[in-house]
């Protein structure tokens, strides 16, 4: 078994490109299934973030990548998309899996919506029963780890969000947020993160536009904003200081014309508008103008990376802490393949025992129970003492995957065990469960 | 004029020049604590050298010395105030090396230059010329805002953390707390300009009968004074700022110094030595 691990995130490829590949929520099921079903993969899941698209997979040994399925699947060749790919494997892949729940893979290092988000990519997975086993330990393993991370490092706990980022540019532009208005075009949770940040800062009064309008109202409600409707979306935004835009539009909302006209009305006081929508809504040249001031998901990372310096202490121990897990995880993973040997064996060796038992209780007569339970001590120890020495050396073996193999035959030869079961499989796949 | 005050004030002021150099190769943060002491320190020695020659010499504004120094204490004064309101010192940068400079002119030794004029010694025109300086030094105030502001702006657009990016940038107001600067001291700056030239024309009209328009620093200055009121009326009118207003202030500034260039070229603002 073999885990895969192929995508694209905020560091591999631009906003653009990464706007390609982006899988909406409602596509989501039927992709992952689609994945599951390519040939040679087993287990599969998809994450698909504004900052990221992984393709996670468990595929049989010989399975080349999953650049097949990816060109199959967005029509494209794989030449035009693999300079912005990446691509892990087995233990590698574990670690970036842990990193990116863990948000150290985060655009914003430490905030802690990727790991939702994570979890929800493994809900969809699973509920279309694309992950089953081994992946399905994965990502429960990696949810432990990025608590583990969040717990015991500071970095969640500082963590510089695109929200508060977006509030130290906003005080650089306005000084005090007093009285400014802020409009949220399209109700999303990173632009409810940011709006919910303003006002915290003390920016005075939020409009909501929102093209499914019941949203809006109920996001109003929760703030004591205002909701307007979203055909009146440029009269609103001419009104903000700061619009924060994540509609799902696929192409640009505002664009020059707009904002030359916004700054008309007032009268060029100065506009920030942040972009957070992948696709995204503002045009580029907007920022051209003087007097606004634009910065989408790309920009806000290169503001966040120069923060990435400052923490750089917490990041070492976080990925300390993850590199321990993989090897945890790893060996866990291993101990796995000898876990149906080491089972058989012992099956093997109970069933002698029950054997011999069987064959003298007989000629031994009646037995007080001080006696019945001599023998059935004196047996149990005698198999468990022949048994230690191999299960002890599966174990240790389970390291190096070629010993493995090695040491499994061997063990099967010499005690004469039948091949594996498909129950003492399963058996196993819930032995890992549990056993650490 | 007593120099030796005014000396040790253009000392403490080289330590403000020297800040100002320092900002602009990024190192100036170490300083950032010690610098408003001493140029407050230089103040005081400052303002002592012009209350002794105003005590001493019965207030000859009309010497190219003692305007010099005085209009640098008026541009270190609104700097001041603005410290004191919005808690910066980033004009600094371009306050600190304009002051030093005309202190250290008028702490040459030497005689001081005078105008040719008699008239122009005593009286009202020291209200004239004082009126006319603290416009000027708030004209100057409200340029170094609008070239701020275009550094800052520019910093923006270039999109770094504003609280990582090195040097000058990081250190400056908000945007729209320099834009305030810069449209506070147009608004302080532009009564003292008009009533110094109403004084000035009045002054003429009653001394000589008629003003000289064609006397160049009279043009000049009303030139600057047109400026001034273009400035205001975009923005009021236009809500001009930035780039546009950058500009203006930057011919005001322009005219302003030619004006200051002409007392050697001007019928009757002439220095002449004594």
């Amino acid at each position: 078994m073999t885990f895969l691990l192929t995508g694209l995130n905020h560091k591999s490829a631009s906003l653009e490109v990464r706007e390609r590949f982006a899988i909406s929520e409602a596509d989501l099921p039927a992709a992952v299934q689609r994945l599951a079903q390519h040939p040679g993969i087993e287990e599969a899941l998809i994450l698909s973030t504004c900052n990221r698209v992984e393709f996670l997979a468990r595929t049989a040994p010989e399975a080349v990548g999953l650049t097949g399925f990816l060109a199959d699947y967005f029509h494209l060749q794989p030449e035009e998309f693999r300079p912005y790919l990446y691509e892990f494997r087995d233990r590698e892949a574990v670690r970036h899996l842990f990193e990116v729940a863990s948000s150290l893979d985060s655009l914003v290092v430490g905030e802690p919506q990727i790991l939702g988000q994570v979890k929800e990519a493994y809900a969809t997975a699973r509920a279309v029963g694309a992950v089953n086993a081994e992946l399905d330990a994965l990502l429960t393993r990696s949810f432990a780890v990025a608590k583990r991370v969040r717990s015991e490092t500071a970095i969640g706990s500082s963590a510089v969000s695109v929200a508060s980022v977006a509030v130290d540019l906003a005080k650089k532009i306005f000084g005090s947020l007093a009285g400014r208005t802020v409009f949220l075009a399209g109700a999303g949770k990173m632009s409810e993160l940011a709006a919910r940040h303003l006002l915290a800062h003390g920016a005075g009064s939020l409009l909501i536009a929102n093209r499914t309008a019941e949203r809006a109202q109920r996001l109003a409600e929760k703030f004591g904003a205002q909701a307007v409707p979203f055909s009146e979306l440029y009269d609103s935004a001419g009104m903000a200081d700061i619009v924060i835009s994540s509609t799902g539009a696929p192409g640009f909302l505002f664009r020059k014309e707009h904002a030359g006209r916004f700054l008309h009305r007032r009268r060029n006081r100065p506009m920030f508008f942040i972009d957070i929508a992948v696709p995204r809504d503002v045009d580029p040249a907007v920022n051209e103008l003087d007097g606004i001031f634009v910065y989408d998901l790309d920009d806000l990372q290169s503001v966040v990376d120069s923060n990435r310096a400052d923490r750089g202490g917490e990041a070492r121990q976080a990925a300390l802490l993850i590199a321990e897990e993989v090897e945890r995880f790893m060996a866990r993973l291993q101990t796995a393949e000898v876990v149906p040997t080491i089972v058989s064996l012992q099956e093997h060796l109970e069933t002698i025992r029950q054997a011999e038992i069987d064959r003298v209780r007989g000629r031994l007569g009646q037995l007080s129970p001080e006696q019945e339970m001599a023998i059935e001590t004196l047996s149990r120890g005698i198999i468990n003492k022949i048994m230690h020495t191999p299960i002890m050396t599966l174990k240790s073996a389970a390291r190096d995957r070629q010993e493995t193999t090695t040491v499994i035959d061997l063990v099967r030869r010499l005690f004469n065990l039948r091949e594996r079961s498909a129950a003492a499989k399963q058996s196993a796949n819930e032995s890992t469960g549990v056993r650490d | 004029m007593p120099l030796i005050w005014l000396r040790v004030a253009v000392g403490c002021y080289a330590a403000g020049l020297f800040y100002a150099l320092a900002l602009l190769s990024r190192r100036g943060e170490s300083w950032r604590q010690i610098i408003v002491p001493i140029v407050s320190l230089g103040m005081a020695f400052h303002f002592v050298s012009l209350a002794e020659a105003a005590a001493i010499e019965h207030l000859t504004l009309a010497s190219a010395h003692y305007s010099e120094s005085l209009l640098a204490f008026l541009i270190m004064f609104i700097f001041m105030m603005i410290r004191v309101k919005y808690k910066t010192t980033s004009p600094g940068l371009f306050v600190f090396p304009l002051v030093f400079l005309l202190t250290f002119a008028s702490a040459v030794e030497q005689a001081p230059l005078h105008f040719a004029n008699p008239l122009l010694q005593r009286g009202w025109v020291f209200l004239h010329i004082a009126l006319i300086l603290t416009g000027y030094a708030a004209l100057f105030l409200s340029f170094t805002a609008s070239v701020l502001y275009l550094v800052q702006t520019r910093s923006l657009k270039s999109k770094h953390h504003p609280r990582q990016s090195s040097g000058l940038s990081s250190r400056l107001p908000a945007l729209e707390t320099i834009d305030e600067i810069g449209y506070k001291s147009l608004l302080l700056g532009f009564p003292f300009m008009t009533f110094g030239l109403v004084a000035g024309i009045a002054l003429a009209e009653a001394r000589f009968g008629s003003v000289y328009y064609r006397d160049p620093k009279v043009t000049l200055s009303l030139a600057m004074w047109a400026v001034y009121l273009l400035l205001l009326y975009t923005r009021w009118n236009r809500g001009w700022r930035g780039r546009r207003a950058a500009y203006l202030a930057a011919f005001a500034f322009v005219a302003a110094l030619g004006a200051w260039i002409a007392n050697f070229f001007s019928g009757f603002h002439r220095f002449v030595a004594p």
